[in-house]
């Protein structure tokens, strides 16, 4: 059977509107409720305005004292152990001095101080490039100021990673589920191909929590709401000297180094 | 007019089988990454984006550099391209498509990729990356096969398409304008962070684009009976094209390296030291970055000197030397570079594995695949027109 092109209009018109149609149809008929009832505030939920934190490396002492913060954040957060650097994923980890602030060295600086290691995170900035550079809103800053991640919505592309002045991302090269030694429960585990960073345990702060690093620190890691006059963080940023990585690049992290130790304000 | 691309001689189909192999093969490698992901590629955290990229960088300027031949047809009446003019837009076609291929191949989720569409972020400039080379590719494939199903009738351009003629011309300038924004734009990459990075790029792409083009133009006559330039010199005057355009492109290089050797700030000399004189024992881009630069100034001169110039032996290697010369910097070196040395100031090198390679070949061989069937097309469309 041949039809004409006529026929063939008046034909496809009719399928169309039967299928559009019924879709409306059934559209309608669904339950209305199943949509979200709105999202309710966690009880013990904790507000900021603005999450910041201090590092103390005089709190820092051993081998042993690094070692606790960063395994309570890799333990929490299901972060793999990959043997190679190259496919390696690090929410918090240790470098020297002389790295962690790279740029412009006083060349007579003593070598212990260059070589003394810091804790170094994601900056979670106020004006943070990663977030920019997004192509799909899967890296997003909250307002506590945290830069969170949706693993689901990431595809992958890494521009964040490029936009990052910190190195503060990784990107899951390979699966990651193999290389986790212990699965926590806590946190979810990834999917290769999406890129992941500390996210200032946001989960634990809906609890009531303060992050994984922090509890584990000994008082080397002082977290709390910049914006509040009276925290702690905001005592220490005021009256003590705090320096921060690469703050010409107008990013503003909100990780503060308190040089010279001593006690806090 | 596509069926033009389905009988042709035996080296037609030769060819076309050679690059279908190519293309299986890659495909294989691609599964590969697919399902065991970039890991198996030697990108790291550190150099975060490698071959992929590089070669979407360098493609976009192909891309654009069909409006070297559309600008003076259409704008200043240059008759001498007008045979010439669609293997421009024919080559852009095969441009921007390995361009998307590229980014899509460089995904970690390659499944998610309407997410750039499902959730439009007019914050990043990737966004508008998208929505200029999808422009641009549909410009051209209107542009092209209008113009050319019209010449097969024997009848004028339809008046509508002259208006989306002169819209190209703006926007081949946008896809690399917005292409070098992606790097120009972000804090604390020292080689990329730079205002004069756009105007580079324009002017390596209006370099190795047409001397890929004339390549293309000298094939075409050796295989078919279609000759692009009927003895009215228009290679020639995009010899000259190519020429000064390789030479601001040197020139805006040279400046680069003024700013950051001279102001002498270590942050942005670093990168360059490093691609120039290697750093901290590690030298694997010296060698082929000084390549690049005898390449480059060879071939200014193959095209400067007339006796170079007009010889036809010689005219091809300077060709050569130039798309060379800019693959490497714009190819390889300038996005690898860009991550090295790395947030920390260490330096952690890049080098490509084989089936990172293999997946790039493909891409390559999708691209000539459909330069070959678009030309086919084209150049069919004109022998039975000469006949």
């Amino acid at each position: 059977m041949s039809i004409n092109r006529r026929q063939f209009l008046r034909r496809a018109g009719m399928v169309t509107a039967l299928g559009l149609g019924s879709s409306l149809v059934i559209t309608g008929y669904r339950k209305k409720d199943a949509a979200a009832s709105g999202y309710a505030k966690a009880p013990k939920d904790m507000p900021a305005k603005r999450w910041a934190m201090v590092v103390d490396m005089s709190k820092f002492k051993s081998e042993a004292d690094f070692e606790k913060v960063i395994e309570a954040c890799h333990k929490l957060h299901n972060v793999p152990k990959f043997p190679n650097t190259k496919d390696e994923i690090k929410w918090i980890w240790k470098d020297d001095y002389h790295h962690t602030f790279a740029g412009g060295h006083n060349e007579y600086l003593d070598e212990h101080v260059m070589h003394s290691p810091f804790l170094v995170t994601c900056n979670h900035c106020d004006n943070p490039p990663c977030v920019r550079a997004c192509p799909t809103q899967a890296t997003f800053q909250r307002p506590d100021g945290i830069v969170a991640m949706d693993f689901h919505r990431c595809i992958g592309c890494r521009f964040c990673m490029a936009a990052c002045p910190f190195g503060a991302r990784s990107f899951n090269f390979k699966d990651p589920r193999p290389f986790i030694e212990e699965v926590s429960t806590e946190y979810p585990t990834r999917t290769p191909g999406v890129v992941e960073k500390c996210n200032f345990c946001y989960e634990r702060l809906a609890d009531g929590l303060m992050p994984a690093c922090v509890e584990k620190s000994n008082g080397g890691l002082i977290f709390g709401d910049l914006d509040d006059p009276n925290s702690e963080v905001r005592k220490i940023v005021g009256s003590k000297l705090t320096i921060r990585r690469k703050p010409e690049l107008g990013t503003q992290p909100s990780v503060y180094y308190l040089v010279g130790g001593g006690e806090h304000a | 007019m596509l069926e033009k691309a389905l009988s042709g001689s035996k080296r037609y189909w030769i060819w076309v089988t050679l690059l279908l192999g190519i293309i299986a093969v890659g495909f294989v490698a691609y599964m590969n990454q697919f399902n065991n992901g970039l890991g198996v590629t030697g990108m790291s955290r550190d150099v975060s984006w490698g071959l992929y990229i590089a070669q979407f960088t360098f493609l976009v300027g192909v891309a654009a550099s069909a409006v070297m031949l559309v600008l003076p047809y259409y704008l200043h009446d240059f008759k001498k391209f007008g045979k010439m003019v669609i293997l421009g837009e024919f080559l852009a076609i095969p441009a921007v498509i390995m361009c998307m291929l590229f980014i899509v191949v460089d995904l970690g989720q390659p499944m998610r990729i309407m997410n750039v569409i499902l959730h439009p972020s007019p914050n990043s400039v990737m966004f508008y990356d998208m929505i200029v080379l999808c422009g641009y590719l549909l410009i051209n494939l209107v542009v092209g096969w209008t113009t050319l199903g019209a010449e097969r009738k024997g009848a004028p351009s339809p008046k509508w398409v002259k208006p989306i003629i002169y819209l190209s011309i703006p926007w081949a300038v946008s896809i690399h304008t917005v292409t070098a924004f992606l790097y120009a734009g972000l804090p604390g990459r020292h080689l990329w962070l730079s205002a004069i990075m756009a105007a580079r790029f324009l002017a390596s792409a209006f370099a190795a684009g047409p001397a890929i083009l004339i390549l293309l133009c000298f094939i075409v006559k050796k295989v078919s009976k279609f000759d692009p330039d009927p003895g009215v010199g228009a290679i020639q005057s995009l010899v000259k094209i190519v020429r000064y355009a390789m030479i601001a492109n040197v020139f805006f290089y040279i400046l680069e390296l003024f700013t950051a050797f001279y102001s002498n700030i270590p942050e942005y000399s670093a990168p360059l030291r490093y691609i120039f004189f290697g750093m901290d024992g590690h030298y694997s881009l010296v060698p082929i970055m000084w390549t690049a630069v005898v390449l480059a100034f060879l071939g200014i001169a193959m095209l400067v000197f007339p006796s170079t110039r007009m010889n036809k032996a010689t005219l091809i290697i300077g060709l050569l030397s130039i798309i060379i010369a800019n693959w490497i910097d714009k190819g390889m070196i300038l996005i690898v570079a860009g991550f090295v040395p790395n947030s920390f100031e260490r330096v952690i090198e890049y080098a490509p594995t084989l089936n990172e390679i293999l997946v790039t070949l493909a891409v390559y061989a999708i691209g000539m695949l459909l330069v070959t069937i678009l030309y086919k097309v084209a150049i069919s469309v004109r022998e039975e027109k000469a006949n």
